[in-house]
């Protein structure tokens, strides 16, 4: 018998087993942890707007951007995409709910726990962990404080909620596909995430690996990464990076998957080329594991090693580029209007892209050794990782959920806050190329006075980005609350797929019986 | 439109001159081509690369401009059905790939001339320490630490910031015109990056390891550059500076370093005074100590001990001249053996013994230390 959430607020939300509501806590967890991270990008900035020390110390400042980094990557973008998962898959595939719903409760209420107990330790005796998000051995053993017990533990949470989290997706998607549903009919959402998952499942295991065995090395004398007793310290670098590479992807593959949605909806034409967008996402998937090296090319690597890793990074264009172009074909002869959600996902394209430039830049190892470690990297990876993976997020949201709530954002509101974000997003770290390429290195807590005036932009740009993603809580929050009803059950005239055949807002539960494919 | 036309002129007449200035002054675009043959290597794959990508990228957005323009259904755009197109995707799938390939050749020539590293005139060895470097010219018996010396009252504001702010350091890499020199880079204890943008020369400093780059340059100057691996909380206080003599100037300057130690090593015999020591030991510590064990000696509470009253320096002197000898394993606290003369040591020790509190009144003799090192 079909029932509805529990009345009482705590077995709703803490005993649930419904996609929607799971999917519902990771967004907001994802929220709350990117208005955090970004908090600490604003200490961040602050401190760096003027050269000197003006506001916190040095010690203070290397645990600001570790616990951005970490905060962000695990704590904002990757529950972020969880939980879109978590809504959507189920809801596209025209399944009742995940395959494993227990272990969804399971994989995200590990999160809050995770990330209290890494938080906690900017509290405690010798502060939080101040080694960067890359936590390149001994400075995150020998050297390190001891609370990074803390963070091998909340590591070890993550990669496991992680871990759950794409075994789930995995099972959905290869077991609760509607009849009719075939792998080539699925939309790219799903294909996306189906890829990501593997790579999780592959990956997470590496992170707790090298985690672990630092845990060794700080508490158990063993020494994987202590030259003076026979380790490597270059070897810790291999470990997290055969890791940390496919976990980019693992950031962005969703990300594409969700632009693939909606460039199509608001061109109100078919995605150019389904299956070689599969294909290109599978081929980035497998590129992802074997150019990990690139970001060790000053670690003096022999010339051969080099040179293959500079080839194999260099390859990871044509996909990219594959992806690029059928995107632009898709709005090609399209008959394009340009709300929010379309907005964000073009302003993904093109700042996405040119992430994509500068990464094929950096691939080339000769000039690596210039940009290496600098602001010039720093700049890379933000236009990848915010106008790519949240600037797709966001779009996201505004997407579905007037589908999932049954009301309508205030798209006034979101065009403001889509031109204030785009804006600022440039101003932030348009600028950052250039002082990587003037020679001011990242995690600097003080630079000299020529790196001056292009910080000053830089922080302002970032107080501006900062103060647009309130404008986007406060519109999320108005629409849930007071947001005016969606007309057409349907939302988009251009919009595709499964989950706009369901009554907007769909019940609690959808697809009790499985729909028929045409 | 001619108004525009002048803006476009304007904006295109600052990227033009802001690239072509090797300068990285204010306001600074793009990287220094830099005084060394591999640093002009690296400027021009990486000018080359960066033409490649806004021709790409002319194009790419161009067509998606006209697109968005065109196709909008507020002109009236009615939407086309077509989609798969198996030409297409092979087409922008070699197309890329030949680029690519075109661009790999130039990829590597400029690898192979920074991985040149063969047949040095002079090799100098590079050891990077928490936070400071430390030059071994090899064969010559020349051994020095470079450390920060901008002061810490410029970097908190008290006074204003000097012009080499975060670019000065005590003694700068000394290097002649004109000859090969090969950096043979080591780290003692986390990992650094020694980086000089003008050789293009940056290599990992790694514990346990040995990494190698080179440079050979005409152009007598002063090169600053920095650490870029993140090696603890002073990662962005310790500066390389490296200064290019003309060859007969830096010879002149070896035989004068040599000199320098040979009278050094007379003054170890002396006996110091009270005053001499602590007026030698403050300047020490300013350096080489105050940045874990804060100005006043008080550390910071979980991660640098105080030194106030603390067992060591309240207790013999042996032992306060073994941990300094030592260095303490596992923790930051290094071997200084290496780092700081006898008369150093000596002295920074009597200063801590009779400061802040500490008053031990007892003396150190840059002899002492000589000894115990001696007597292991």
């Amino acid at each position: 018998m079909a029932h509805g959430p529990s009345e009482n607020f705590f077995t709703r939300w803490f005993f649930s087993t419904n996609h929607k509501d799971i999917g519902t806590l990771y967004l907001w967890f994802s929220f709350a942890m990117f208005l955090l991270g970004g908090a600490f990008a604003m200490i961040i900035r602050a401190e760096l707007f003027q050269p000197g020390m003006q506001l916190i110390k040095p010690e203070f400042f290397n645990q600001m951007t570790t616990m951005h980094g970490l905060v962000m990557v695990f704590g904002a973008i990757m529950p972020a995409f969880v939980g879109l998962a978590n809504w959507l898959i189920p809801m596209m595939i025209g399944a009742p709910d995940m395959a494993l719903p227990r272990m969804n409760n399971l994989s995200f209420w590990i999160l809050p726990f995770a990330f209290a107990i890494l938080v906690s330790t900017l509290f405690m005796e010798g502060g939080g962990p101040n080694f960067g998000w890359t936590f390149y051995a001994p400075l995150s053993t020998t050297y390190a404080p001891d609370t990074v017990n803390y963070f091998i533990f909340g590591v070890h949470l993550m990669g496991a909620s992680s871990i759950m989290g794409s075994i789930n997706i995995i099972a959905t998607v290869m077991n609760m596909r509607a009849p009719g549903m075939t792998y080539m009919k699925m939309p790219l959402f799903v294909w996306t995430w189906l890829i990501t998952a593997f790579l999780l499942v592959a990956v997470m295991p590496v992170l707790a690996g090298a985690v672990t065995m630092m845990l060794m090395d700080i508490n158990f004398g063993t020494s994987f990464f202590d030259a003076a007793g026979g380790g490597d310290p270059v070897l810790f670098q291999h470990v997290f990076w055969f890791f940390g590479h496919p976990e980019v992807y693992i950031i962005i593959l969703p990300a594409f998957g969700v632009v693939s949605q909606i460039i199509p909806t608001f061109s109100r034409k078919p995605l150019f080329g389904y299956s070689s967008m599969v294909y290109a996402t599978a081929a980035i998937a497998f590129l992802s594991f074997i150019v990990w090296a690139h970001h060790m090319f000053t670690v003096g690597m022999p010339i051969a090693g080099e040179l293959y890793f500079m080839y194999a990074t260099m390859l990871i264009a044509v996909p990219t580029g594959v992806k690029v172009f059928n995107w632009i074909t898709t709005m090609y002869k399209g008959s394009i209007t340009y709300e929010t959600p379309m907005l964000f996902c073009i302003a993904f394209v093109i700042l996405f892209t040119f992430g994509g430039f500068t990464g094929m830049m950096l691939s080339i190892a000769a000039a690596d050794t210039q940009y290496h470690d600098t602001y010039f990297v720093v700049a890379h990876f933000h236009y990848v990782m915010v106008a790519g993976a949240v600037f797709s997020g966001t779009a996201a949201i505004y997407y579905w959920l007037p589908k999932w709530c049954g009301r309508m954002y205030d798209e006034t509101m979101g065009k403001v806050q889509f031109w204030l974000a785009f804006i600022a997003f440039n101003i932030t770290f348009m600028p950052q190329h250039f002082l990587g390429l003037a020679g001011m290195p990242r995690r600097y807590s003080d630079y000299g006075l020529q790196f001056a005036d292009w910080n000053m932009v830089s922080s302002i740009g970032a107080f501006m980005y900062g103060g647009a993603q309130l404008l986007f809580l406060f519109n999320v929050i108005r629409t849930i609350g007071w947001g005016k009803p969606v007309e057409d059950p349907k939302v988009w005239e251009g919009a595709d797929g499964l989950e706009w055949t369901l009554p907007t807002p769909p019940p609690f539960h959808t697809f009790s019986t499985p729909p028929v494919l045409k | 439109m001619s108004r525009l036309f002048k803006i476009i002129a304007a904006i295109y007449t600052f990227l033009a001159t802001s690239f072509a200035s090797a300068e990285s002054g204010f306001w600074s675009l793009n990287m220094p081509r830099g005084v060394t043959e591999v640093s002009n290597a690296v400027y021009d794959v990486h000018m080359l690369m960066m033409y490649i990508c806004i021709a790409i990228g002319v194009v790419v957005f161009g067509f998606m401009f006209y697109v968005m323009f065109a196709h909008r259904k507020s002109r009236g755009a009615k939407a086309a059905n077509f989609h798969e197109n198996f030409t297409v995707e092979v087409i922008w799938t070699i197309v890329p790939a030949i680029i690519l390939l075109g661009m790999a050749f130039p990829a590597t020539t400029s690898l192979l001339k920074v991985y040149d590293t063969d047949n040095p005139d002079i090799d100098i060895k590079v050891t990077g320490y928490q936070w400071k470097w430390q030059y071994e010219y090899l064969g010559e018996d020349i051994k020095f630490m470079s450390e920060l010396r901008t002061s810490q009252d410029e970097q908190y504001g008290r006074v204003p910031k000097g012009e080499h702010y975060l670019r000065e350091v005590t003694q700068p890499l000394v290097i002649p015109t004109n000859k090969k020199v090969r950096f043979l880079i080591t780290g003692n204890d986390v990992i650094h990056s020694w980086w000089v943008p003008d050789f293009a020369v940056k290599k990992d400093a790694i514990p346990g390891l040995f990494t190698s780059a080179w440079a050979k340059t005409d152009q007598p100057g002063v090169y600053v550059g920095a650490c870029t691996e993140l090696c603890g909380k002073d990662h962005s206080r310790m500066p390389v500076v490296v200064e290019v003599k003309e060859e007969a100037d830096y010879y002149e300057w070896l035989a004068g370093k040599k000199a320098e130690a040979a009278l050094y090593a007379s003054t170890i015999g002396k006996d110091w005074s009270n005053d001499e020591l602590m007026q030698k030991g403050k300047e020490v510590y300013g350096i080489s100590c105050a940045g874990c064990h804060q100005a006043q000696g008080e550390g910071i509470a979980g991660i640098f001990p105080s030194l106030v009253g603390s067992s060591i320096v309240t207790g013999p002197i042996e032992d306060h001249i073994g941990i300094l000898i030592n260095g303490v394993a596992g923790s930051a606290m290094q071997s200084f053996a290496d780092q700081l003369s006898e008369v150093d040591i000596a002295a920074v020790i009597h200063y801590k013994r009779n400061s802040w509190g500490n008053d031990m009144n007892d003396i150190v003799q840059p002899l002492d230390v000589l000894n115990y090192k001696q007597s292991r």
